[in-house]
């Protein structure tokens, strides 16, 4: 028999399931008030005494519950960042992600930790980490951390 | 007290950027058949089987169920490990567990990826929050660039420093039959390629394989009778940290720094350049190649371009890494930890393809996506 010797046999599927997925407790307040008068909470740990951006419930590495809210600003520090020049399929869309785009991790002031989002500069020749950058808001905000439309840096 | 473990036998396959000629278990069953042969032993001799990949990269759930006919695990206790890039040597530790605690005393544990089933990218991305970190996330590449480029900016670190490291791995690799890239590459051709996410180049990162790997363990008993020279398992540890993006140090790899200060502590290694003799490095990219192992204390921070350029990192060097040509040559995700440790323990067998003359100690680490770090140590002597 000489089935099977010259190919193997493949079959694809482009199906998409759809997911739906909750902000909780703390991540809806901060949304929320992105949402609304386009401020930054974050929480802070009653004993590290680390404000975390975003707001999360509990302290990893103090393992305590987290309840004093902080009101950060616009502005930030850029610590780290990659501009991204590769197509890749996006999993939230299953279409290629527009490229070139900058992402980094920005350290809002008064955050001990930093928050992922992108940065409207693609030459790496104008960009470094301690670079100050703020936040610029979308006009029409719908609870998501895209109600950001990017970091600007300033000048 | 934990009962003594060794490796004593290791099946891989030849590494492909993809196998349509075979399917999910056709594939696994090639690394274990490999490995039994290899510590010249019967799927009857098997206690327990383990097994592990990222189910996202395939989207075929329960490889523990469907891959039952090529792995062995007929009737016998089967468990699956997943931790995303340290699967490999999250199986190789759960593999350490399940002898050291005197239930089992063989155990076969497989590893395995086929990468080529999907949009590595596109699956990786789907481990990050959807909130806070899906939208700008684009998976491990950028991710990596990220920490490279605080890394590069804090200490005058060079692209061409970092080429150097690759330069390394691939020469490594063109003597590793088993190795997926195996040509070999120059200092230009890296500085050259394709930029894909600034400061990583294409020549800077590792492929995307399909491939599997297969380790046998045993107990100190079963190992003496079973091997000449067991690959003796000393210590290992883990590190994770993190739970979203934004709160990684992107400047110094803590978990990789703590994990190997509890090994060698465990291991009473004082001076690790000088005591251990291999190490297969879970280096996914070039500049992995210097500033983690300035994480794992062989030099200062900032000055890991030193060594590698003076070639102590090289074969023939001081402390070898990567004599497999590592993950910049292979890297079929679930399986690639377990070849870090299977190759280590290759060293110590002193049967390795490219072997380092007289390995004492040799170290394999594992890196994972939420900057996990794994280490295990092996000696050539039970301790």
């Amino acid at each position: 028999m000489e089935y099977g010797k010259k190919e193997r046999l493949t079959i694809s599927s482009l199906e998409q399931i759809p997911y739906r997925w909750s902000a909780g407790k703390y991540g809806s307040k901060f949304l929320e008030s992105i949402r609304q008068d386009k401020k930054f909470l974050g929480i802070k740990c009653p004993s590290c005494e680390k404000v975390y951006v975003p707001p999360r419930e509990i302290c990893g590495p103090c393992f305590c519950k987290m309840d004093q809210w902080v009101e950060l600003g616009n502005e930030g520090t850029l610590l780290a960042y990659s501009i991204v020049s590769y197509r890749f399929i996006d999993p939230n869309t299953g279409e290629p992600r527009p490229v070139p785009y900058t992402y980094g991790y920005i350290e809002l002031d008064g955050a001990s930790t930093t928050l992922s989002h992108f940065i409207n500069e693609h030459d790496s020749e104008k960009l470094y980490p301690g670079l100050r950058v703020r936040a610029v808001f979308a006009e029409e905000r719908t609870g998501s951390l895209e109600d950001i439309k990017h970091f600007e840096i300033i000048s | 007290m934990a009962n003594r473990v060794a490796v004593i036998g290791m099946g891989q396959t030849h590494h492909r950027s993809r196998r349509d000629d075979v399917n999910g278990y056709e594939m696994i069953n090639e690394a274990v058949t490999r490995a039994l042969e290899d510590a010249e032993m019967s799927i009857d001799d098997i206690d327990a089987v383990i097994i592990g990949n990222m189910d996202h990269f395939e989207s075929v759930n329960y490889v523990d169920c469907w891959s039952i006919n090529g792995s062995g695990g007929y009737l016998k206790p089967v468990i699956k490990v997943t931790t995303g890039g340290t699967t490999g040597t999250s199986l190789a530790i759960s593999a350490f567990h399940h002898v050291a605690s005197g239930i089992f005393d063989t155990v076969l544990v497989i590893g395995w990826e086929k990468n080529s089933e999907s949009d590595t990218t596109g699956a990786i991305i789907t481990c990050s929050d959807p909130f806070w970190d899906r939208f700008s996330y684009a998976g491990a590449i950028p991710s990596l660039a990220t920490e490279a480029l605080a890394y590069m900016k804090k200490y005058d670190i060079s692209e061409k420093d970092a080429a150097r490291v690759t330069v390394r791995d691939r020469r490594h690799a063109v003597s590793n039959p088993y190795a997926h890239l195996r040509k070999e590459v120059t200092v230009e051709d890296v500085l050259e390629s394709p930029m894909i996410s600034y400061p990583i180049k294409l020549l800077d990162v590792c492929p995307r394989t399909d491939g599997a790997c297969a380790l046998i363990y045993a107990s100190e008993n079963k190992a003496k009778k079973l091997s000449p020279r067991p690959a003796w398992i000393w210590t290992t540890a883990v590190r994770h940290m993190f739970s979203y993006f934004g709160d990684i140090n992107y400047i110094r790899i803590t978990s990789l720094e703590e994990a190997a200060r509890e090994v060698y502590d465990k291991a009473g290694i004082k001076e690790p350049l000088k005591e251990l003799d291999v190490v297969e490095l879970y280096q996914p990219y070039s500049f992995g190649g210097l500033k983690w192992i300035e994480a794992l204390g062989l030099c200062p921070a900032g000055k890991a371009p030193e060594l590698v350029w003076d070639g102590v990192t090289d074969m023939g060097g001081e402390l070898p890494f990567n004599p497999s040509g590592g993950v910049i040559a292979t890297n079929c995700i679930g399986a690639t930890g377990l070849l870090r440790t299977g190759e280590a323990a290759l060293q110590v067998m002193g049967r390795s393809t490219n072997q380092v003359p007289d390995v004492d100690i040799a170290m394999a680490t594992g890196f994972g996506g939420a900057y996990w770090s794994d280490i295990l140590i092996m000696g050539s002597s039970p301790r």
